[in-house]
């Protein structure tokens, strides 16, 4: 591999445990009997729904439309009857609306929106619509609404586009087996980014743990011309946008600001493959690669499934739980979410369920911190996480400002590392929240 | 020896002529009235006035900022105390305590997982909502009784916290720390509290707890005094029409109806005081008096609720009171 690169700061090595899957190819998992489909399934308003108990659905039909600029659709991902639209239970751990539909098992579909003649050279305001009205969002987990990160203000102007194959989170392989899979629509998604912006090249960043993924993607940017395939050292979080900028542009997005503000975009692989969808095809995004691993189930797999799949389903398809489960984490070991049920659906930004056995689970109170200062080496924001945990836990709010709060990505980097186990992200979390009411004048 | 005497005694005098001058000269005038309302404010810092601690307030006050009476910690003592050395009428305050609106214990309302992260309310709830199941519920960790300047709210060992109502000032606090919202401040005279903030059905509110409002509506049938409100299928208790009898929460299934009353007592009419001017049984909520007009009264004790209604209207003060009213301790389900 030629010169891979990482980023300057901190960063840590957890065990990859990649291997449950990297080498299987996705399947399709067959539809559940119903689909829990949450309104809100992006950062920002829920959307409002546009279907009532009783009403059948095709597969692709609006059933959420979206409340404002910074807010997504949702889309039936498969034909059947509206069971209900109350809340039910979310990824988040509280309940949240959501349409229940009764799966019909025909799988029929309603008029896909018109595709484009000329995706790449379209114009960037109908191009950026479809991408909203597709409902695509951040795949890399943050549910961002993308059509909002591709509208930069007039007075920024973009010149690098990096699509985000890092895929650094332990156990996870769903973005690696879409880029070994289908690097086709991965490098035409970044061909319809750069596009909206005018631009003649992009870049993707993916780890060299992937070399599959590397030589696949090579071969559809050679033939594209404008794609570049950086390969990146394996470094957690070598994945967060900050740190994927600095490693590829060498260029510093300075403290509170987005990366727009040096020029860069990032998207995620999924996002790019769902924009080429939308774009090519008018396919909403009603469904995504998710990784069933972890030694908590019995035969891991990569499935492609319909978003508001029950995770129980899932695993059930993954030849059911392996001894009794310690811990259910949606997403990655380092940044994903623990659930308490089975019954929480797969999201748009679900990219694993990672079933952890209970032996492998510690389960002992935080020991006191004994400043040997591993959380500060292993910060890729350069932070001081002991000294954040200790201001805040001190009421001292205006000083955690100061040391730099909101800087924290919270990539867990600094919980890993600690011997003592103290809670740091989750501190310096509470601790933006106390921040940010700060500032807003509380 | 005696040279050291007069130098180091020279010096102690001159440093002395300069310190006093220094201090007429340099002198901060105070307001002497500042000195003497911070004498007489508690001296808990604790912020309900709105400003920042008790020296501040002080200040506020003798610059005729502030109302006499918005020491709420201080209560109505505290208030003439500075509406006299302001020399101005102060209004009284209605003394209200912290309520907090979640009776889910820990064997009522389960735990939805093992929850290891910083013992703190505030930042458990980052955490997928908290550990407790009930979505609304009290999370137990502590943080109102951490932030009560006059430990008035303690944790109990079945993870609810409790008011200690001599304490409570009502300074609310603890009502903005709460991340889950639960602490209200009701007039100290409401006794009898909905503990539960689950606006969820029935159904789903028996999912996740025991002890939770099922919006049955049995309170709002039985209440005498119209003061229950459902809030959806929550119940609520208006405290201005609530006469805190605890009909309610003798009625409800579940035990999410807290009485704080410990004894009440049935009406009883003096027959010789009683002039018949059937005041009383008119106001009866529950139509336990009855009597010809003119002639002399009488309660029916197994109807009457023991609220007190009727001694309050009753010209001649004929209206005592008559046996204890016990009712069967209800233990909640669950």
């Amino acid at each position: 591999m030629r010169g891979a690169r990482t980023f300057r700061r901190g960063g840590v090595h957890p065990p990859e445990e990649k291997h449950h899957t990297a080498g299987k190819p996705v399947e399709g998992a067959p539809l559940p009997e119903r689909l829990v489909v949450p309104l809100s399934q992006h950062i920002g308003a829920p959307a409002r729904p546009l279907v009532k108990k009783g009403d059948r659905v095709l597969g692709g039909q609006a059933i959420g439309e979206p409340v404002g600029f910074v807010s997504a659709p949702v889309h039936a991902p498969t034909s059947g009857k509206v069971r209900r639209v109350e809340p039910a239970p979310h990824p988040l751990g509280t309940p949240q609306p959501a349409v229940e539909i009764e799966v019909d098992g025909e799988d029929a579909w309603g008029e896909p929106m018109e595709p484009f003649d000329d995706p790449f050279g379209a114009d960037p305001e109908a191009v950026r619509s479809r991408i909203q009205a597709a409902g695509i969002v951040g795949m890399g987990g943050a549910t961002f609404p993308t059509h909002v990160k591709l509208s930069p203000p007039p007075e920024l102007s973009i010149d690098t586009v990096i699509l985000n194959g890092a895929e650094c989170e332990p156990y996870l392989t769903a973005d690696h087996r879409l880029m070994v899979e289908a690097p086709g629509a991965v490098i035409k998604g970044l061909g319809v980014i750069l596009g909206l912006f005018g631009l003649e090249r992009g870049y993707i960043g993916v780890e060299e743990n992937k070399p599959d993924a590397i030589e696949a993607l090579e071969r559809e940017a050679r033939a594209s011309g404008f794609a570049e395939v950086v390969p990146l050292k394996v470094k957690y979080p070598q994945g967060a946008e900050k740190q994927l900028i600095q490693t590829i542009t060498g260029r510093e997005v300075p403290s509170g600001a987005l990366p727009m503000a040096v020029g860069a975009v990032v998207q995620n692989v999924g996002t790019a493959a769902a924009i080429w969808e939308a774009v090519s095809r008018g396919r909403p995004l009603v469904e995504r690669v998710v990784t069933v691993t972890g030694a908590g189930v019995r035969e891991p797999r990569n499935l492609l499934v319909r978003v508001g799949t029950p995770v129980g389903h899932l695993v059930a398809l993954c030849g059911g739980l392996a001894g009794e489960p310690g811990k259910v984490i949606l997403g990655g070991p380092m940044m994903g979410l623990t659930q308490h049920t089975l019954d929480v659906p797969a999201i748009k930004g679900t990219s694993g369920v990672l079933v952890l056995p209970r032996e492998a689970v510690r389960t002992a109170p935080e020991g006191p911190c004994i400043r040997c200062g591993r959380c500060v080496e292993a910060c890729p924001m350069g932070l001081s996480p002991t000294t954040l945990r200790a201001l805040i836990h001190a009421d001292l709010v205006a000083e955690a400002d100061e040391w730099g709060a909101l800087d924290c990505i919270e990539c867990g980097s600094c919980s890993f590392v600690c011997p003592a186990f103290v809670a740091l992200v989750q501190s310096i979390r509470y601790a933006k929240g106390r921040v940010m009411a700060l500032r807003r004048g509380g | 020896m005696i040279e050291a005497v007069v130098v180091l005694g020279g010096l102690g005098l001159v440093a002395a002529l300069g310190l006093s001058l220094a201090s007429l000269r340099f002198r901060v005038e105070v307001d002497p009235r500042v000195e003497a309302i911070e004498a007489v404010l508690p001296g808990a810092n604790c912020g309900a006035c709105g400003y920042a601690g008790c020296s501040a307030f002080a200040r506020a006050l003798a610059g005729g900022e502030a109302p006499p009476n918005a020491c709420i910690p201080g209560g109505p003592e505290v208030a003439r105390a500075v509406a006299e050395i302001l020399g101005v009428e102060a209004a009284d305050v209605a003394r209200r305590l912290a309520v907090v609106h979640c009776g889910g214990t820990r064997d009522a309302a389960p735990d939805k997982g093992i929850y290891q992260g910083v013992p703190d309310c505030r930042a458990a709830v980052l955490v997928g909502g908290g550990p407790k199941l009930c979505p609304y519920g009290c999370l137990g960790l502590g943080t109102c009784e951490r932030v009560c300047p006059f430990h008035a709210i303690r944790v109990g060992p079945d993870g609810i916290p409790r008011v200690d109502r001599q304490r409570c000032t009502g300074c609310g606090k603890c009502v903005g720390t709460c991340p889950k919202e639960l602490i209200e401040l009701l007039p100290e005279d409401n006794r009898v509290h909905v503990r539960c903030a689950n606006p969820l059905r029935g159904k789903a509110v028996g999912a996740v707890c025991s002890r939770g409002c099922i919006g049955c509506r049995r309170c709002e049938k039985a209440c005498p005094f119209g003061a229950m409100a459902m809030d959806g299928a929550l119940a609520r208790i208006d405290p201005a029409p609530c006469t805190s009898c605890g009909v309610c929460a003798t009625v409800c299934p579940t035990g999410a109806i807290e009485d704080l009353v410990e004894v009440r007592y049935r009406a009883r009419i003096d027959a010789e005081a009683c002039i018949g001017c059937t005041k009383c049984a008119r106001v009866c909520p529950v139509d336990a008096i009855s009597g010809e007009k003119k002639k002399p009264h009488a309660v029916d004790p197994d109807r009457c609720v023991g609220c007190g209604r009727c001694a309050g209207e009753c010209p001649k003060g004929a209206i005592g009171r008559g046996e204890l009213l016990v009712r069967a301790p209800r233990e909640a389900a669950g």
